[in-house]
């Protein structure tokens, strides 16, 4: 994340890699005890000793946020902390926002999360780092419904549409919400881990640009310019088999089949009270819809990729990959008819299996 | 093709084509003609020299022949004509003539000179080491029916595209930007739209050249217009003027980019609208350049009748849109107002997605203050937060209001608003939430609107020191708000009350509660607890499901709250939207 670029900008400011690190962690102390003003002071007070405001956004209030991700997932933060820090960090990004306010110079620039998706902090910091670098920048925010999005569009003529989407299972959305701005006349530059490490997703989706991070995604657009007229939205041959379609559609008789066959070969689940099963069948549903999105973009990786850090992140709860195994197996079962989703739970097993031998190591 | 096969026998049987020791077309290769291989069926023997001659001499196809030496032995009358300057007894070594027969290329294959102004295809074959002999068509006729056909073709694609891309946008200044794209450079080496001044002294414009394309835009003043031949005119909805009558010298400076050069060419055409002009469209070619012929004035008109419809709709798309937000922007929930110890979020979300306002509302109201401070945040859904203040502030003593109108959509948008508008009114004579409840009531009664039928909760929020908040609490048919203690228990305020709009009278147990630092209250609608999803699809969400989720929000900021619980509840819909969803936390502000 750190480019060379930046960092000899900041030095220059006085602020060494070295002092970022320490506020980092300081920041991070901060936003893990949901203290506001600490955050928005710390943050301040950085700005004001001359520290440049874009290393601010994606050297602290970013990688902090990741650490947030992690905490949560290794179960060292609960639910509540990690939530209650990320709100404190959308203020401490607010501020910064406050703090620093270019004119606009360049073009306009529409910054929205696809529909469903609320890890809007990435997104934020997209839409703070373009309005930095002098874009006029409508940020829509979080979970922003498709015809809202087009609405929006008709009314304001942006240059382009930077999509975030954090998580693969809102790809077909985003590949809806993609279709739907170039129909409408708009190209689309698309961002975020949901569309793959290199972002091979944007490109099969259609999208007409790709960006890994929000520097980047800032680069890329005053290099290139953006596209003057949007690509024309193609088809994906292999949905034409219809799994993703019947995966979608038979998802509650399917996750019911399931829920019963697991209680079946999976003698704890006896034992587990209403609140338990219900958080059983949610993970089961997780499951699907990332195999649905394996399917969508027909890449396992999608699927397999999730299998391993749930198990992860189910081992950092003392649940045992067992579980997750055997539940891979019973949806293995259930899904008769679907020789691509079948292929894909085959080396989800296998990831399972893997994860829990490390687990008894 | 050769004849039926029973003559191909015969052939065969004869010996014929190749009887005098002539050579054919080298072998592997089928005879251009299957003439060789017919047999003379009437006297079952092959047709002498002075018959061939004759043959070749009417044959339709250019035939030269030449020997080893380049020396031309024979040519046709067709080739005489074609070519004049290919004499027999000479080599023909330099001119046009020698081009025609350079010998280059592979044998057998038909390439395209230009000679004499006509187009020819020559096809060279060898006939053993002494001769060659080169056969000249005349395809003028055909290629310029080919090259009309493409021209017509790339025309049409051209049209199909642009309708395809000027008919994507409502906005504005995209279909006019859409439509300079597309103009350069099939149209022109440059383009620029002038859109309609609107009532005002200057019209904006969007340009582009082939150059560098990049868009450029600005502004004229109406009267500099004029300096442009035919602009006032095609402004004005004229029908345009021939592109040969415009005198390219007279343009000014600023229709063309810079270091554009002379225009050699110019076309000046109104963009027609849906019955008025929506501006007009410059088009420049450069000194040198093709002129605008018939073919591209035609062109050009048929495109600009499609920028000009794609244009027009916009304009009117806009005009209306910012109608529509003047008109709505009372009824989209207000940003929330700082006060002191004093959290507050609230989200709404409406169903009908691409409005953003339904029937469910929430505003607060500071009195002494003329109203809570209007306008919306820029999120989808209309997430405010006032939980930012810091030292400032007004003190915390202030009145929220969260509600539910029956139905959805703007009709119930407009009702909800009507309700927050009297509530801001009436609270100017009544502060009391047990007088002003059968107030409102009243006025709901009163209103002409069918089945004004609302539920509500009305909170004064006050802080009673030591970081505490005293709530009041009057809940009038609607869900009873949850209060989330410090412990993470969750208890159901016991506020009780009946619907407002029907019936005259209404019944109203109002409490009080104490928030201690950390401590919240929710105020939410049944969009939240009504709907329909989670894991099956069909399971109702029901209060048990939020009191376990918002125990679960124990210490977390209230807009953390807010955004978590309408999160839990976009997932257990699962994509479906069903009803307005409304959600607000009033949260004493915990201790540093």
């Amino acid at each position: 994340m750190t480019a060379p670029s930046t960092a000899s900008a900041a030095s220059a400011a006085g602020l060494t890699g070295a002092d970022l690190v320490r506020a980092g962690e300081d920041y991070l102390e901060c936003v893990g005890r949901a203290d506001e003003f600490a955050a928005v002071d710390l943050v301040v007070d950085l700005l004001r000793a001359g520290a440049d405001p874009e290393r601010l956004l994606l050297e602290l209030v970013a990688p902090a946020q990741r650490r947030i991700g992690e905490l949560w997932a290794a179960n060292e933060w609960s639910v509540a902390r990690e939530h209650g820090a990320t709100a404190v960090s959308e203020r401490a990004v607010a501020a910064i926002a406050t703090y620093v306010r270019p004119r606009p110079t360049r073009g306009r620039v529409t910054v929205a999360c696809t529909d469903g998706e609320y890890h809007a902090l990435p997104t934020r910091l997209l839409a703070e780092v373009l309005r930095l670098r002098g874009w006029r920048v409508d940020f829509l925010g979080a979970n922003v419904p498709g015809p809202h999005l087009i609405t929006h569009l008709h009314q304001s003529g942006p240059d382009v549409v930077a999509l975030g989407c954090a998580l693969a299972t809102r790809l077909p959305r985003a590949h809806a919400t993609i279709t739907a701005c170039q129909s409408a006349g708009v190209p689309v530059m698309a961002g975020g881990g949901g569309f793959g490490r290199d972002g091979r997703y944007a490109r099969l989706l259609g999208a007409d640009a790709w960006a890994p991070t929000a520097d980047a995604a800032a680069d890329r657009l005053e290099r290139e310019g953006v596209p003057a007229l949007p690509a024309v939205p193609g088809a994906l041959a292999h949905l034409g088999d219809e799994e993703y379609t019947h995966l979608r559609r038979r998802r509650a008789e399917l996750l019911e089949g399931a829920m019963a066959a697991l209680a079946r070969t999976y003698p704890p689940v006896a034992a587990y009270d209403p609140q338990q099963l219900e958080a059983t069948a949610e993970d089961l549903g997780h499951l699907i819809d990332f195999l649905g999105a394996a399917l969508y973009v027909d890449d396992a990786p999608v699927f397999t990729d999730f299998v391993g850090w749930t198990g992860s992140v189910l081992g950092a709860r003392g649940v045992t990959a067992e579980a997750l195994r055997v539940g891979l197996g019973v949806l293995h079962d259930e899904l008769r008819d679907f020789p691509r989703a079948r292929r894909m739970l085959v080396q989800g097993i296998e990831v399972a299996r893997i994860t829990r031998a490390d687990q008894e190591n | 093709m050769t004849g039926p096969s029973s003559i191909g026998g015969l052939a065969g049987l004869t010996g014929l084509g190749q009887a005098d020791g002539v050579p054919g077309p080298s072998a592997g290769r089928r005879p251009s003609g299957d003439h060789g291989a017919e047999p003379d069926l009437s006297y079952g023997r092959a047709p002498d020299e002075r018959l061939l001659r004759a043959i070749v001499q009417e044959c339709g196809e250019g035939i030269v022949v030449c020997d080893a030496l380049g020396v031309v032995v024979m040519r046709n009358a067709a080739a005489a004509e074609l070519a004049p300057q290919i004499v027999p007894g000479r080599v023909p070594a330099s001119g046009p003539a020698a081009a025609l027969l350079d010998g280059q290329g592979a044998e057998g294959e038909s390439r395209e000179h230009e000679h004499g102004g006509r187009r020819l295809l020559v096809r060279r074959e060898s006939f053993g080491v002494a001769h060659r002999a080169w056969y000249l068509r005349d395809v003028s006729a055909e290629s310029a029916r080919t090259d009309a056909l493409l021209a017509e073709r790339g025309r049409t694609a051209f049209l199909l595209e642009a309708g395809h891309r000027l008919s994507a946008s409502l906005n504005l200044r995209r279909c006019a930007r859409t439509a300079v794209e597309l103009a350069v450079p099939f149209l022109a080496d440059t383009a620029m739209v002038v859109l309609p001044p609107a009532g005002r002294r200057q019209a904006d414009w969007l340009r582009l050249s082939g150059d560098d394309r990049r868009l450029q835009e600005g502004a004229i003043a109406l009267n500099a217009a004029g300096q442009v031949p035919g602009l006032t005119e095609a402004l004005a909805g004229f029908p345009p003027v021939p592109s040969r009558w415009l005198d390219p010298g007279q343009v000014p400076g600023w229709v063309l980019p810079q270091g554009f050069g002379p225009a050699g060419h110019l076309i000046v055409t109104p963009l027609p609208g849906n019955g008025v002009p929506a501006g007009a469209l410059v088009l420049a070619r450069r000194a040198g350049g093709p002129a605008f012929d018939e073919d591209a004035e035609t062109l050009v008109r048929l495109f600009a009748a499609r920028a000009g419809a794609a244009i027009s709709a916009a304009s009117l798309y806009q005009e209306q849109s910012a109608t529509n937000a003047i008109l709505s922007d009372d009824l989209l929930p207000p940003s929330l107002p700082h006060l002191r110890g004093v959290e507050l979020a609230g989200s709404l979300r409406a169903a009908r997605q691409a409005g953003l306002i339904g029937g469910d509302f929430y505003d607060v109201y500071l009195p002494g203050s003329p109203a809570a401070t209007s306008g919306s945040e820029g999120s989808a859904g209309s997430t405010g937060s006032g939980a930012s203040a810091g030292s400032g502030g007004s003190p915390a003593e202030a009145m929220v209001v969260l509600g539910d109108v029956c139905g959805k959509g703007p009709r119930a948008a407009v009702l909800a608003g009507q309700v927050r508008h009297c509530l801001r009114s009436l609270l100017l004579v009544e502060e009391r939430p047990e007088r002003l409840v059968p107030l409102l009531n009243r006025s709901l009664l009163g209103s002409p609107t069918p089945n004004p039928y609302v539920t509500l909760v009305l909170a004064t929020v006050r802080a009673v020191g030591d970081g505490h908040l005293r709530v009041g609490l009057a809940v009038a048919g609607h869900l009873p708000p949850l209060i989330l203690r410090r412990d993470g228990s969750v208890h159901e305020c016991p506020a009780r009350g009946s619907m407002l709009g029907a019936l005259p009278r209404t019944v109203l147990t109002p409490a009080e509660i104490d928030l201690a630092p950390g401590e919240l209250c929710l105020l939410y609608s049944d969009g939240i607890t009504e709907a329909f999803g989670g894991p099956t699809g069909r399971q109702m969400y029901g209060e048990q499901r939020l009191k376990n989720a918002l125990a679960g929000c124990a210490g977390m900021p209230a807009a953390a709250v807010v955004e978590r619980l309408e999160q839990i509840s976009t997932d257990w819909l699962g994509g479906e939207v069903q009803d307005d969803r409304a959600l607000l936390v009033v949260r004493a502000r915990p201790r540093r």
